[in-house]
Order: structure tokens, then C-alpha cells, then sequence
């Protein structure tokens, strides 16, 4: 029953910790998956009112997928940047992240607004329902994204000399970053490429 | 308009004056808590309550906490079922009663909710959180901080659903809040945010909490504990809390598109403009059953290790046993359809998931018969926990027949939605979940106080509760077959009342059961110096929990044990028999890294709260103040990095030969 420990940690504190954020992202994974079903239940064919695709513009999302494909490879340069410590350099990265990820929520909004006015609201049937919930929910999520890189953009500097912990924190962040550009993959296919057929 | 966007909906008016029991149950619960609070008060106990509970991160007093919310809401919960089983006894023929029907369906509802979430649910993590890290010999979950984070939620979404039955009402549509029943249209109040709330808050916190405990179990156990020599209630912990991780998020998405469709007017679950009903009720359910198995996972994992320690018998069977346990959780997550055979999915789809929910009782079964097989020729010593066990066997096999039963289809389209399946889920719930769990809490007691439970006012709980379970729900059985429906408020059939009247009386049995254990927790806690558990091992244990003292010192164990077997303190003590052992006083003590208590959980949780409170009744102001209180202090919490500390080499060192001395 005796064994010997060592002075400080009982474990792994780094994996532990990077695990658990794992699996809130795959419970986050469970959360779109509803909302993806929910998405596709609703959109069967024949459903009354009005239709997406009537007011779709897909070179506009495009653009809306590069902004945030793009801010997540800034996002993996601030990373490097961090292991290379250099502080000004993460920041720069970081911010550019932030701009990017901006871009991807204020052209959503836009067009959100431009399918409201249009006559494409939430409340007009169950399909809008449905694009307004899971569209607006990655939105929702990349919204807190930028609030977060905001956060660590103060945070860097005050953890100059906690490396371990400024290396966990940027692993959460990259690995959620990550996590919703997958999910963006997946709204462009099923929502857009396969709404505007 | 200030005022409104201050109270939103709220008026004097929302609170039932005229209501002479709503207001007596209200007025005791508010003179509950001014004597709580006047009671802090003069013994000048506010201090210690803030610094060493509500702001604890400690697993041993976080799962006491638990312990006193599912103990206090357990009180809430039955005399809703106190009120039901009176009114239908004697609600027959030209008699109407004394509750009017919308006042019944609120308290059934509230009933179930109350039951499943803040009874069950708080009771499931306190016995998680006072026997888990003991048993698998860590000095603490793996995030503290976030554990005290899942109490303080759920302790806030009791309280919501508490609020309701005050200010304003709680949702009358059963405890699943099927649409379109809770739709805007047919319910406009706020009972159906209430319901809302307090479950996506308290939902949050379990979700939480089952990232947290599988990241304890899989980072954390001891050197030597490899997955297949984890305690079984481990095992049943882990693959429950696997099931929260998968399930919970489900119950998230459908409450929040049932909320959207009722504050934003949108068209997930209405009746028209593409709306689909159904797709509610797969949802929910495709959460709702695997919540079931949350529940009895655990209850089975208690079973095997009250079994296997009151029978000084090794488990018997344990990989199969593991198996059995790995087996429901998977199956539980491809029968939510027998919920609702009656949809129509046609003969194929009914077949399917009437043969998956069948197969589920080969792997139960499995377990039934090892803890049978690990009895035989054991030497048996019927104490309390035991006892429950043993009643557990007959309830839960009856309960899991009927259950089979009403996976056939055919059989289901009769007694669908009856009082039959009413009997059945309490036969599963009260004499599995709850049975199990009242063993679990009387085993690991000791550990959680350092003083025993009174036996013998025990094992007179023990018979009130289980007679009276059975004079409560058999004749429910019956009912059902009969063709009584449930959430029936009045029946003019006075045939059926004699059955009534004698499940009434068993409610009266088990509230003297009840009430006996209440009495009992006060005879116990008066005698405990009597009951004091000097060695740490009060019941001759075989896990982990019981190698240290009682209640378990802060930092659990002073040194990580390493193990090599199944049953670890069992063997060092048979070994140790022969070899003797190190001396405490010889040994050498480390300081020891624990976390530091912060106050952070709590003061999110009551953001969350307040916001959740300005959601039900649309208050503007309220809900931006605890949107951004609950923000600010998650991310204040973040700036903090100062968050652990040492315990010192010497305190340990005295803690140890405390105890030791106590135990010579």
C-alpha cells in the first residue's frame, strides 16, 4: 500500500486537463448533432413557406468560410509564436484572429438581417426555425471565440512567466477554434451547398 | 414602462393568495429558512458556513452538500405524492376532491420533475462525490473548482423550481413538458419557463459534473489501478456519467428550441407552419432514457459492493459484471422509442426497438444472478444496507418484468400511458434507484460523518418503506390493467377506489418510513460518540475508501497507495495479518498540493440563477445584471492563477497519528 510519490504533483495535472476539455467538446459535438438533425427533420421536402434557397447567396458565404478558415490559421501562427515565445508576435496573430472571426459573425449578421427583412424570419415556419437555431448557434459560439481571444490577448502578457498554464489555455482555445470551423464545414455542406439545390 | 422592464410579467397577482396549501407550504418554507438563517446567525456561523462550505471545492463536503439538497427536496417531492394519492382516494364518484385540476397537474408534474433532478440526480453525485475519489485513492476530483461550480447550479435550479410553487405556478404538463401542451399557446405563464430554467441550469451542472468525474476516473486513480481492477461502483459511475456526457446535451437542445418557439414565437414544435410534435418527444426521450440508466448505474454499482462487503465474499463475476455494465450503456441509447410505441412508426420500427429494450434484460440479469452467486456461501450479516439489497431483488425483479412486458408492443398499445406504467417506472426507480441509493448512503455514512447509522431504528425504516411500497404500487398494477390512465384528478368508476385507498396507505407507510429516518439521522447524530467509527473501516470494507480514517482527512490519503488487486484494502488486510506494517509514526510525510476554496462557483451559480429567474418572467434589467454577473465572474475566476496551495508535511504527519491513537 506504500509507493513512492513524487514531492509535487499526485498527476498528470496537463493531461487531465486538456482531456476533460475534449470532452466538452464532444459533448458540444452531441449539441450540433441535434441541432443538425432538428435542421434536416425540418427541411423535408414539401414544408410550407417560404424557402432558403430563394434568397441564398453562396459567394457571400464563401467568403464568410474563408474569413474564418483564415482565422484559425492565424490562430495556429499565434500558437507557434507562443512556443517560440514571442510575446508581440502572439498578440499580432491573435489579433488578426480576432478580425477575422469578427468578419465571419458581422457578415452573418448581415445576412440574418438581409433574410429577415426579406421575409426569411425565424417565426415565418419550422424551416427557418431551424436555419436561425443552428446557424445562430455556431454564430453564438464564435461570438464567445472572440470574447475568449480578447481575454487571452490580456491574459498573455500577465502569464509571461506561467508558461505551462499560458500553453494550456492557448490549447483550449485552439482546440475549440478548431472545433467550430469543423462545424462550419459541415453548416456550408448540408445547410447552404445543399439548401440551394 | 420601468416597472416593466424591472418585473417584467411578475405582479402581486402571479402569487396564489387564495391558495390555502400553496400558501402553507410556502409560509413553511420561508419560516425553514429565516430559522436556518436565525440559527446561523446566533451561533455566529456565517463565516465558517461561506469559508469552509459554499465555498468549498472539497469532493467530501461538496457530496454532503449534495446529500442535504436530495434530502431536503425528497421532502418536497413526496408530499406532492402525499397530495396525489389522497385526492385519488377519494376523489371517486360525485366526489370532486380537494385539489382543483390545474393545481393537480402542476403537482404531478412538479412531482416527477423534482424526483428525477433534484432528488435522484443530487443524491447520485453525492455518493459520486464521497466515495469515488476514496475508492479509486486520488486526493480529489480532477477539477474542483468545477465541481463546486455543478453543486451551486444545481442547488440554484432547485431553487427555481421551488420559487415556482410561490411566485407564480410551475408548469402542469408532465414532467417531460410535451408539446403542444407547453407550447406558448395552450401555456401562456410562466410554468413551462420555470420547468425550462431550472432544468437547463441544473442540466448545465451535471453535464459539468460528468466531464468532471470521467476525467477523475480515467486521469486519476492510483498506481496500479488499471481499468479492469476499479471497484464495480467505479465502473457503474463511469459508464452513468459517459451516458451524462452523450445525453445531456440532448436535453439542452430541446429545451432551448421549446424555449425559442415560446419566446421567439418559432415553429420547432407547433401544431403548424412545418412544425413537428414528434420530433420533441424523440428528443426528449433520446435524453429521457438514457437518464434512466444514469440513475440505476450507480444503484447497481452500490449493490455489488454492499454486496460483496456484507457477504466477506469477493464479487462474484466482476468482468462480467463490467460487461453487463458496458452493455446497458450502450443499449440505453437504442430503445428510446418503446417510450412511445403508440406514435405509429409502424410494425418494423416497433419491432426493432421492442426487441433492443427486451435484450437489455440479459445483461441486468447477468448482474441479478452475481450478486446471488457472490451471496452464496458467503457469510451474510444483515445490516441496514444490506437489508436494502436484499429488498431490492424482489422489487426489481418484478419491476423489470413488467418492464419487459411493456417492451412487447402489442402489450404496450394497451396499458400505454396507464397507471401500470406509472407502477412499473416506481418499481424500478423506488426499489432500484432509491433503494440502492439508500444502502449506498447508510454504507458510505461513516465515511462521510465518522459515525455510524443507528441500526435499529434503521431496519424499522427499512420495513415501513418497503411494505409501504409495495401497498403503494401494486395495487397501481391493477389499476392499469383495468384501464385507469394516469394524471387522473376525479373518476366516477367508484369500482376503482378500494385500490386507491390501499396505495394510499402504503404512502402512509412509507411517510412513517420517512419519518423514521429522520429520527433516525437525529438519534444517530445525538449517539455519535457511540457510533463513532474509530478505525476507518466499519464495516470490515474491501475498497480503497476504507483504508483511511473517518471522516476521510482532507487530503483523503496521505500517501497515493499503490494496488495490485481487486479489493485492495482487503487484501493488505489479510496480508497484513501476517507481516505486520510499517508504523505511522516511522513513516515519512510530504506536504501535499491541494486546491484552494473559492467563492466562484457560488456567485456564478446565483448570476445564473437571477438570470434564469428574468427569463421566466421576462425582466429585462434582472436578466442583463445576471448575464453579466455570471460572465464577469467566470472570467475574473480565469485571471486568478494563485489557486492551489500546500498542506503541510507536519499536519499531515499529526492528522495520521490522530487517528491512529483513536483507533488503539
Amino acid at each position: 500500500m506504500q509507493s513512492e510519490i513524487s514531492l509535487h504533483e499526485d498527476h498528470d495535472v496537463e493531461g487531465t486537463d486538456v482531456f476533460g476539455f475534449w470532452l466538452y467538446i464532444m459533448s458540444d459535438c452531441i449539441l450540433f448533432a441535434c441541432l443538425f438533425a432538428t435542421f434536416l427533420v425540418l427541411h423535408a421536402p414539401g414544408s410550407p413557406g417560404p424557402q432558403l434557397k430563394t434568397w441564398l447567396s453562396l459567394s457571400d458565404i464563401l467568403i464568410e468560410t474563408f474569413f474564418l478558415l483564415f482565422s484559425n490559421f492565424t490562430f495556429c501562427l499565434a500558437v507557434l509564436s507562443l512556443y517560440q515565445h514571442k510575446l508581440l508576435r502572439i498578440q499580432f496573430w491573435l489579433g488578426i484572429s480576432f478580425l477575422l472571426g469578427a468578419g465571419f459573425i458581422f457578415m452573418e449578421l448581415k445576412e440574418f438581417i438581409h433574410l429577415a427583412s426579406e421575409g426569411f424570419r425565424w417565426d415565418v415556419n419550422a424551416m427557418a426555425s431551424s436555419f436561425f437555431a443552428l446557424v445562430g448557434t455556431h454564430g453564438l459560439h464564435v461570438s464567445c471565440g472572440l470574447i475568449w481571444i480578447l481575454i487571452m490577448m490580456i491574459q498573455i502578457p500577465l502569464l509571461k512567466h506561467q508558461d505551462k498554464i499560458a500553453r494550456r489555455r492557448m490549447t483550449y482555445l485552439g482546440l475549440f477554434w478548431n472545433f467550430l470551423d469543423i462545424v462550419w464545414i459541415f453548416v456550408f455542406t448540408i445547410v447552404y451547398l445543399m439548401g440551394a439545390i | 414602462m420601468l416597472q416593466k422592464l424591472f418585473f417584467g410579467n411578475l405582479t402581486l397577482d402571479s402569487i396564489p393568495w387564495h391558495s390555502a396549501i400553496i400558501m402553507g407550504a410556502g409560509a413553511f418554507m420561508l419560516l425553514s429558512v429565516l430559522a436556518i438563517v436565525a440559527a446561523i446567525t446566533v451561533y455566529k456561523k456565517w463565516s465558517y458556513i461561506w469559508h469552509e462550505w459554499i465555498c468549498s471545492v472539497d469532493h467530501k463536503k461538496i457530496g454532503i452538500m449534495y446529500l442535504m439538497l436530495s434530502g431536503i427536496m425528497i421532502l418536497r417531492g413526496f408530499s406532492d405524492a402525499i397530495l396525489m394519492r389522497s385526492q385519488q382516494a377519494i376523489a371517486a364518484g360525485t366526489h370532486l376532491g380537494y385539489l382543483p385540476p390545474h393545481h393537480y397537474d402542476q403537482i404531478f408534474s412538479a412531482h416527477g420533475v423534482i424526483m428525477i433532478f433534484f432528488v435522484a440526480m443530487p443524491m447520485m453525485f453525492a455518493l459520486l462525490n464521497m466515495a469515488i475519489p476514496l475508492q479509486i485513492g486520488a486526493r480529489d476530483v480532477a477539477y474542483p473548482y468545477l465541481n463546486s461550480v455543478s453543486f451551486w447550479l444545481t442547488f440554484v435550479g432547485a431553487m427555481l423550481c421551488n420559487a415556482s410553487l410561490v411566485i407564480g405556478d410551475f408548469a402542469n404538463t408532465g414532467w417531460l413538458a410535451y408539446p403542444p401542451l407547453s407550447g406558448i399557446y395552450y401555456n401562456p405563464g410562466p410554468g413551462v419557463d420555470y420547468y425550462i430554467w431550472s432544468l437547463q441550469i441544473s442540466g448545465v451542472g451535471t453535464l459539468l459534473a460528468g466531464i468532471n468525474f470521467i476525467a477523475t476516473i480515467i486521469k486519476m486513480r492510483c498506481p496500479g489501478m488499471t481499468l479492469m481492477r476499479m471497484p464495480i461502483f467505479v465502473w457503474s459511475a463511469l459508464c452513468a456519467m459517459i451516458l451524462v456526457v452523450l445525453a445531456f446535451p440532448v436535453l439542452t437542445v430541446t429545451l432551448a428550441l421549446l424555449f425559442l418557439d415560446r419566446m421567439f414565437d418559432m415553429h420547432f414544435f407547433t401544431e403548424f407552419a412545418g412544425g413537428n410534435i414528434m420530433m420533441y418527444i424523440n428528443l426528449i426521450w433520446v435524453w429521457g432514457h438514457p437518464e434512466v440508466y444514469i440513475l440505476i448505474l450507480p444503484a447497481f454499482g452500490i449493490f455489488s459492493e454492499v454486496v460483496a462487503t456484507f457477504s466477506q465474499k469477493r464479487l462474484f463475476g466482476y468482468t462480467t459484471m463490467v460487461w453487463a455494465i458496458a452493455i446497458i450503456t450502450f443499449l440505453s441509447f437504442v430503445v428510446w422509442l418503446h417510450h412511445f410505441f403508440t406514435m405509429g412508426a409502424g410494425a418494423d420500427v416497433n419491432a426493432f426497438f421492442g426487441v433492443t429494450t427486451m435484450i437489455i434484460a440479459i445483461p441486468t440479469g447477468v448482474k441479478v444472478f452475481n450478486w446471488l452467486f457472490t451471496m452464496y456461501q458467503g457469510r451474510i450479516i444483515l445490516s441496514t444496507p444490506m437489508l436494502w439489497v436484499t429488498a431490492f431483488f424482489t422489487t426489481f425483479a418484478i419491476g423489470g418484468m413488467t418492464g419487459v412486458m411493456m417492451a412487447v408492443p402489442p402489450i404496450d398499445f394497451q396499458v400505454h400511458n396507464s397507471l401500470f406504467l406509472v407502477a412499473h417506472f416506481h418499481n424500478v426507480i423506488i426499489g432500484g434507484v432509491l433503494f440502492g441509493y439508500f444502502a449506498g448512503i447508510i454504507y458510505w455514512f461513516p465515511k462521510a460523518f465518522g459515525f455510524k447509522l443507528d441500526e435499529k431504528i434503521g431496519t424499522w425504516a427499512f420495513i415501513f418503506w418497503v411494505t409501504g411500497f409495495y401497498f403503494a404500487f401494486m395495487p397501481l398494477y391493477v389499476l392499469g390493467l383495468n384501464g385507469f390512465m394516469r394524471r387522473v384528478n376525479h373518476y366516477s368508476n367508484i369500482t376503482y377506489q378500494p385500490y386507491f385507498i390501499v396505495a394510499a396507505f402504503g404512502t402512509a407507510l412509507i411517510l412513517i418510513g420517512i419519518l423514521l429516518m429522520i429520527l433516525q439521522l437525529i438519534v444517530s447524530i445525538k449517539n455519535r460518540e457511540a457510533l463513532r467509527d474509530k478505525t476507518g473501516d466499519p464495516w470490515n470494507g474491501r475498497t480503497l475508501e476504507w483504508s483511511v480514517s473517518s471522516p476521510a482527512p482532507l487530503y483523503n490519503f496521505a500517501e497515493i497507495p499503490t494496488v495490485n488487486s481487486l479489493d485492495p484494502y482487503w487484501a493488505f488486510k489479510q496480508a497484513h495479518l501476517a507481516e505486520g506494517r510499517v508504523h505511522p509514526r516511522d513513516m515519512h510525510y510530504h506536504d501535499i498540493h491541494m486546491p484552494k476554496n473559492t467563492p466562484a462557483g457560488f456567485i456564478i451559480a446565483m448570476f445564473f440563477g437571477l438570470l434564469g429567474f428574468a427569463l421566466v418572467w421576462h425582466m429585462w434589467i434582472p436578466g442583463i445584471i445576471g448575464f453579466i454577473g455570471m460572465m464577469t465572474a467566470m472570467i475574473a475566476r480565469t485571471f486568478n492563477t494563485d489557486t492551489d496551495y500546500y498542506v503541510n508535511a507536519e499536519l499531515v504527519k499529526r492528522t495520521e497519528l490522530a487517528h491512529v491513537r483513536e483507533m488503539i
